[in-house]
């Protein structure tokens, strides 16, 4: 299934290659967590402060708990503020 | 002590300026800066007062720790009745002027009735004398500074001034120090304007002097090394700005595009802190050149940008070709989400425009949007406007950005404000805004603690009155749910009084986001007379919250004015994970009003007056 892939900040490097505007389109098996994917592409978790799915926030202890369906976005942030 | 001890009382009718001492008494119950100078207001001027007259009064305020060692010790406030929203209006800004001000031996300068010709104050330490300004009068904030110090031989003088659009009665002109620091919002700029005074040139050297030297040399130390611990205050905000929450607040589905017709924009990655680090095709360069610091700041969130020479805005314009102030997030959102452009060199134009000639960014964005659903909804059209003005235009923003920083053409219309501009063209619904003044960069419906903070904010709406983002969007300091409106009145009422305190002490609020009270009180107490506790830092900042709160009543504002527009309360959001979702406001002012110690009117009770010694 395909899953967009956005990350953000510091976080812009670990994006594969072929991303635009931040994310990508990738594809994941079935099962796939939130937690799963951000491992799956080598996103260190103590770097992941915000982490959204489909726009939710999903709190550490939740991401490895959240399957993800096709078609769905995960975003992450490192540790951000502003205003 | 931290406070200097005197203020400068400038009487611009009669032409004097008098030093006096400062109510210390008043410095123990409001600490400074925005408490203090409020305090003062609402004892000299009748709340019903135009703000545009003589008898309305505008004041230069500094806070206790402005000038120390501190970190963000730079701040200074410009506190008046505002021209935009006719409610209090207290305006903060960073640079450097805040600072010399302090170092010059004041803590805060009231000026009041108006000069019968443009003036300039020149102040160098103790001698304060109003100068002539008529070779100033008609030029921007840009020439303006430049031309004082050319003047005064002294590149280190610094400056606050108004540009063409504070002459002209732009109703959201900004005072602009440091040539992009601005006290933004609510029409100050307007005020000053009113009263002939073009700007206020200040070189101190003085000095601050503390308490308790030793003891505040530690606390301060220890505080920043909390934020450069913090990986928001240590990282995040001097490597993206602000400018990182666009595609956050994107992606939670409550960033306000298109006069809050949407709650996500396409283009948000296209005018982000991301875009503005990445390299051109055109010159290779980046819009970003370099982060940047006020006076003191060890966070450094400030952005430096360069627009691409290649670029229409700037390709007869080499007077914009230079690094200058860049983009700050909630300047970004209005230019561009609100009015739908997602070309990041025309933003950074307008916002360049915005500090040359003095106008809140946010304000006027924010109007433009509205204009914009105006032309698209045939309301108006060329015959008025003078160009297109649809959703999206690139090149109305850049040439309606240069109007309204003149006052001219149809810029004097967008120069109304949102309010009268719509009320004007019988469409008021279109207003995007609270008593008068326009929505900030988040959207009530995704966020819903925001749109209460928004329709309470005793200065209009406003994000930074009591900014629950920090809670509802990035955890801090714990993460509750933007999408949900129970507990938000108690966040809402915590946040704004925190605020109020740490707007009045001299320091920046985006510290918050590393410290709590705990991290402000001992650096207040070692350098204050007094004990400066948590605690007390919050009953003054609840003290201030309410005197703000009973000036603006007796001016006229009732609790129909703490209201949403009807899209944000009947129009759902209709994408991202708001969709289905207004604003729950009339769940949550009811129980905002009973924590306050309200009535049902929104008025305070005699005994909640009687609490805060008011």
């Amino acid at each position: 299934m395909q899953i967009t892939l956005k990350l953000y900040a510091a976080l812009t490097p670990f994006l594969p290659a072929g991303a635009h505007n931040n994310q990508l389109d990738v594809e994941v098996s079935q099962g796939m967590t939130v937690g799963g994917l951000l491992d799956a592409y080598g996103v260190p978790r103590r770097l992941c402060h915000l982490v959204m799915h489909n726009g939710f926030h999903i709190p550490p202890d939740k991401r490895d708990a959240r399957v993800l369906s096709d078609g769905d976005a995960v975003a992450a942030w490192p540790p951000i503020a502003g205003g | 002590m931290a406070w200097a001890g005197k203020l400068l009382r400038v009487d611009l009718t009669a032409g004097t300026c008098k030093s006096e001492p400062l109510n210390m008494k008043w410095a123990q119950d409001y600490l400074g800066q925005r408490g203090l100078a409020t305090k003062y207001l609402v004892e000299e001027i009748d709340p019903k007062v135009d703000p545009l007259s003589p008898k309305n009064k505008l004041i230069m305020a500094t806070g206790p720790l402005t000038g120390t060692s501190a970190s963000t010790a730079g701040r200074y406030s410009v506190i008046t009745k505002g021209a935009l929203t006719g409610a209090i209006a207290c305006s903060n800004s960073g640079g450097f002027f805040g600072n010399e001000m302090k170092n010059a031996g004041w803590d805060m300068i009231i000026f009041e009735g108006k000069s019968e010709k443009p003036v300039y104050l020149m102040l160098e330490n103790d001698d304060a004398r109003l100068m002539d300004a008529a070779e100033f009068w008609g030029t921007s904030v840009w020439d303006t500074e430049e031309g004082i110090k050319h003047k005064h031989g002294d590149p280190m003088i610094r400056v606050a001034s108004i540009g063409v659009s504070g002459e002209k009665g732009v109703k959201f002109a900004c005072v602009v120090n440091d040539m992009h620091r601005a006290a933004g919002r609510s029409g100050v700029g307007t005020v000053m304007g009113s009263k002939n005074l073009k700007a206020v040139a200040i070189r101190g050297t003085k000095g601050v002097k503390v308490k308790d030297p030793k003891r505040f040399l530690g606390a301060s130390t220890a505080a920043k090394k909390v934020l450069a611990d913090n990986a928001v205050t240590g990282q995040g905000l001097p490597a993206m700005g602000t400018q990182v929450l666009m595609n956050v607040i994107n992606e939670t589905g409550a960033l306000p595009t298109r006069n809050h017709r949407d709650s996500q924009f396409a283009g948000a990655n296209d005018i982000g802190a991301e875009a503005m680090q990445k390299v051109r095709e055109t010159d290779g360069k980046t819009n970003l050149v370099t982060n940047a610091a006020c006076f003191g700041c060890t966070i450094a969130c400030g952005r430096i940008s360069q627009i691409d020479r290649t670029h229409f805005s700037v390709l007869e314009r080499p007077q914009y070709h230079g690094a200058s102030g860049g983009l700050e997030y909630e300047a970004a959102w209005a230019l561009g989400a609100a009015t739908g452009v997602n070309d990041l060199e025309a933003l950074t134009f307008a916002n360049f425009v915005c500090n040359e000639q003095g106008i809140d960014p946010i304000t006027f964005g924010a109007t433009l949007g509205a204009a914009m659903e105006l032309f698209e909804d045939g309301v108006i059209t060329e015959k008025q406007t003078g160009m297109s003005l649809k959703f999206g235009d690139a090149k109305a923003l850049c040439e309606m950005a240069l109007l309204t920083g003149k006052g001219e053409g149809f810029g004097a219309e967008i120069g109304l404000g949102s309010k009268l501009l719509t009320e004007k063209y019988g469409r008021p619904e279109l207003s995007m805004g609270v008593k008068g003044q326009e929505f900030p960069a988040y959207d009530g419906r995704g966020i819903q603690g925001i749109g209460l903070a928004y329709a309470t904010s005793n200065r209009g709406a406003c994000h930074l009155r009591g900014y629950t983002i920090a809670s509802e969007v990035f955890g801090i300091p714990v993460k509750t749910d933007p999408l949900e409106s129970d507990g938000k009145p108690a966040l809402v009422k915590a946040f704004q009084d925190a605020t109020a305190a740490v707007d009045s002490s001299g320091l920046c609020v985006f510290t918050t986001f590393a410290w709590t009270l705990e991290d402000f009180a001992p650096q207040i107490d070692a350098a204050c007379e007094g004990e400066w506790t948590a605690e007390r830092l919050l009953q003054v900042g609840e003290r201030i919250w309410n005197l703000e709160r009973t000036f603006n009543n007796a001016a006229g504002f009732t609790a129909a004015d703490d209201n949403l527009p009807q899209r944000l309360l009947k129009d759902a959001a209709k994408t991202g994970p708001a969709t289905g979702k207004v604003n729950e406001l009339s769940k949550m002012l009811p129980e905002y009003y009973q924590l306050r110690g309200w009535t049902a009117e929104g008025v305070p009770t005699n005994e909640t007056m009687s609490r805060l010694g008011l």
